[in-house]
């Protein structure tokens, strides 16, 4: 009579490592990590020689030096004198600029196309597949260019608004289109426009509030309130209101010819112009294929259902088939937006100063330090990208299917 | 394409493990071609022809210091750089020389670790401007829109010169020359400022060249020079001395036409130095002794590259002016040969 015993307790084997399956996967893992980063490890010490017997030392102090160099675009203050590091703010500042605004583009040409392109009228849905076709299938580089080429050679010169025999006049002396940009009023604030924008915000808090209210009143009683007009009216009357009370707070800069150019006002310059809807035009035709990817995925059985509780053709888009689509639609519009951010780089062919331009351009060029700007600028798109990812990852995951 | 340059370079330095200081000459021998770096295309300096072969003032260095090596002037291999792309080119020894309007700059020199081995163009920045404009000075210029070509120490230049004025001026950028003929043409910007001789040559390729006029500010000093990478004295010698052998042998009346007569030995002790018939200054250099000789037969003396390049008889129109020989009042002057 033997006494139930634990089963044999086996001391660790070394050998083990290799026979018993429980380890063996760790031990192949671990050898294959060593190597890699015994590998890495040795790539890059043998970089770091062959710069140093290059001659080649890498080093950040540059950035500190004065750039010397002029920015024609800048959002924040700069001069010749500011550093290299301010220089490469600079460009950040302007391609975080242009892929914001070819953002939003692209994404409203792109779900207007891609609804468009299911339209039940051949022509507006032929149209909008030549538009999809004709501007994918082409580089951007080559639409940067061609917008770029046409507005300075379209558009007149600052000097063919000069004189009695002006050959091109501003439309309510306020908009001057040419080939150097668009120059327009700029807003001056004077006392009391702080005071004006706080009534701005409320407003647009007031408007999620009535939106909040409206479906609530839909939720607990069926009655339907309009809410465009009224969000429309919240938005505009309080502030313009106000803008008189307080005496007119708010005036305008008007852009006036000068011996060379405009001066005053905003100016946005031709390369902006140029490389935004080259980005927005191409990127969006890429979305425009998503959304209607997405559309199409939502079966046709919750359209029809949707149409026998008697909802408009337009109500059943935006209440039904566009928040299911969206599931579909935003994983790919994500990679559309990195793509729209690198892309941005080609600024280079219109003389645009992004970070390419200046930290991977005139910085490089005029330090030598091509390495250095060189990595920097790849930390910089690999941070902005990862950046958008995980907020975009955000947005996906508060219009996921939430399953009760 | 800086990503391509960054990987070219780490491709290079870790192809070439620690080979960076050893001979150039012994790798352009073993080779049996140099590669020089020139420009993407600057007429009068370096482009090339419709046959594809390259012309110019810097392709005439190019193709000497290649005749003074193997005594062929065909044996370059031309490699278009930009303004970006030059001094990694030459850093990572992607080319053995670079002669493409490259101002000699303090920290060019010292910083980025290059030598430049003499002067072949003594340049200016200048400003062009239609003469519609109206303007008669760089003074005046206050608030323009200026096309700038960028990576050039014009950029440098340009800020400084209206800093030191207290004027004010909005920079484009542009990235090639043609980018900002075109830019300029298309009055997109007020005036083009680069070196002197470059808007010179732009000028020349105009529909209506007299329609423009290039202001009398000359802002900046503008040596351009070949260079070659620092460390490799021996190498930078026959660099060196090649131009310098072009420049003596104008001042010495020695051109493509008489070398070969002269060469078989004159009364003047210098140019028979000079040319290998006597003494071993070709030797000295680890070259042959008809080095100067073969140099100055494949596209003639200083004197005659200016000519035909970019001289008063060619579309380009430049002056000799401070490019004379110092016995005409210029700063040419080499050192003696002995």
């Amino acid at each position: 009579m033997s006494p139930l015993s634990e089963p044999p307790r086996e001391s660790f084997r070394l050998n083990m490592l290799l026979n018993d399956t429980r380890f063996r996967s760790y031990t192949f893992q671990l050898v294959a990590l060593i190597l890699l980063v015994a590998a890495f490890g040795y790539l890059g010490s043998n970089l770091m020689a062959n710069l140093r017997a290059a001659g080649l030392n890498i080093s950040y102090n540059f950035l500190g030096d004065p750039a010397g160099y002029d920015i024609n675009q800048r959002l924040v203050e700069y001069d010749s004198q500011s550093s290299h590091w301010r220089a490469a703010v600079v460009g950040i500042l302007n391609t975080l600029l242009v892929a914001f605004l070819a953002c939003v583009t692209a994404t409203l040409l792109g779900v207007f196309a891609g609804v468009l392109r299911l339209s039940k009228n051949w022509l507006v849905r032929k149209l909008m597949a030549v538009y999809v076709e004709a501007f994918r299938n082409v580089p951007v580089l080559i639409w940067i260019i061609i917008i770029f080429t046409i507005m300075t050679a379209v558009l007149p010169a600052p000097s063919a608004f000069r004189g009695d025999a002006a050959t091109a006049s501003m439309p309510f002396n306020a908009f001057a289109f040419t080939n150097r940009g668009i120059y327009m009023p700029a807003p001056v604030f004077g006392p009391g426009a702080a005071f004006l924008a706080a009534i701005l915000a409320a407003s647009v808090i007031g408007i999620f509030a009535f939106k909040r209210y409206a479906t609530k009143l839909l939720f607990d009683t069926g009655r339907l309130l309009p809410t465009f007009w009224p969000s429309v009216a919240i938005f505009f009357l309080p502030t313009i209101l106000m803008f008189f009370v307080l005496g007119r707070p708010v005036s305008l800069d008007f852009p006036e010819l000068t011996r060379f150019n405009f001066q005053g006002g905003i100016n946005i310059q031709s390369p902006l112009i140029a490389l935004w809807f080259a980005l927005a035009i191409y990127t969006g035709a890429f979305i425009a294929e998503n959304v209607r990817a997405g559309i199409q995925a939502v079966s046709k059985g919750q359209t029809e259902a949707a149409a026998s509780l008697g909802l408009r053709p337009n109500r059943i888009m935006n209440l039904v088939i566009l928040p299911q689509a969206l599931r579909v639609i935003i994983p790919p519009l994500i990679s559309q937006y990195l793509n729209i951010t690198k892309n941005s780089s080609l600024a280079i062919a219109v003389g645009y100063m992004d970070i390419t331009g200046t930290l991977g351009g005139i910085t490089l060029n005029q330090t030598g330090r091509a390495i250095e700007a060189v990595l920097l600028l790849m930390l910089f798109y690999l941070s902005i990208s990862l950046s958008i990812s995980a907020l975009m990852n955000i947005y996906n995951k508060s219009i996921k299917l939430k399953e009760r | 394409m800086n990503k391509k340059v960054f990987l070219g370079a780490l491709t290079v330095a870790g192809l070439t493990a620690g080979a960076a200081a050893a001979a150039t000459l012994d790798d352009v021998k073993a080779r049996g071609k140099l590669n020089c770096g020139v420009t993407t295309g600057v007429p009068g300096f370096a482009a090339p022809d419709a046959n594809g072969n390259w012309d110019g003032f810097d392709v005439g260095l190019c193709r000497a210091v290649a005749a003074a090596v193997f005594g062929d002037g065909n044996a370059v291999e031309f490699v278009p750089t930009t303004g970006k792309t030059r001094f990694t080119a030459l850093a990572s020894g992607e080319i053995d020389m670079l002669a493409r309007n490259t101002t000699w700059t303090f920290s060019r020199d010292t910083d980025l670790k290059f030598d430049f081995l003499g002067v072949n163009y003594y340049d200016g920045q200048g400003f062009l401007a239609p003469k519609a404009l109206g303007v008669a000075s760089a003074k005046e210029l206050d608030g323009a829109r200026i096309c700038i070509q960028t990576g050039t120490t014009t950029e440098l230049n340009l800020a400084d010169f209206f800093r030191a004025n207290s004027m004010s001026y909005e920079p484009v950028p542009i990235e090639t020359n043609a980018e900002g003929q075109q830019q300029y043409l298309a009055g997109a910007c007020d005036v083009y400022t680069t070196d002197a001789s470059g808007l010179a040559a732009t000028r020349a390729a105009f529909e209506n060249p007299s329609d423009h006029i290039i202001l009398p500010e000359i802002i900046s000093k503008e040596p351009l020079g070949p260079l070659v990478r620092h460390g490799d004295n021996d190498w930078g010698d026959i660099v060196r001395w090649t131009l310098n052998a072009l420049i003596a042998a104008e001042e010495l009346g020695v051109t493509s036409a008489n070398v070969e007569e002269l060469s078989a030995g004159t009364g003047n002790p210098e140019i028979n130095r000079l040319l290998g018939a006597e003494g071993t200054l070709g030797a000295m250099i680890g070259l042959d002794p008809a080095w100067a000789k073969n140099a100055i037969m494949v596209g003639g003396n200083y004197g005659e590259l200016f000519e035909k390049n970019i001289g008063e008889n060619t579309p380009i129109g430049l002056a000799r002016g401070l490019n004379g020989q110092w016995t005409d009042g210029g700063l040419l002057y080499s050192p003696p040969f002995r």
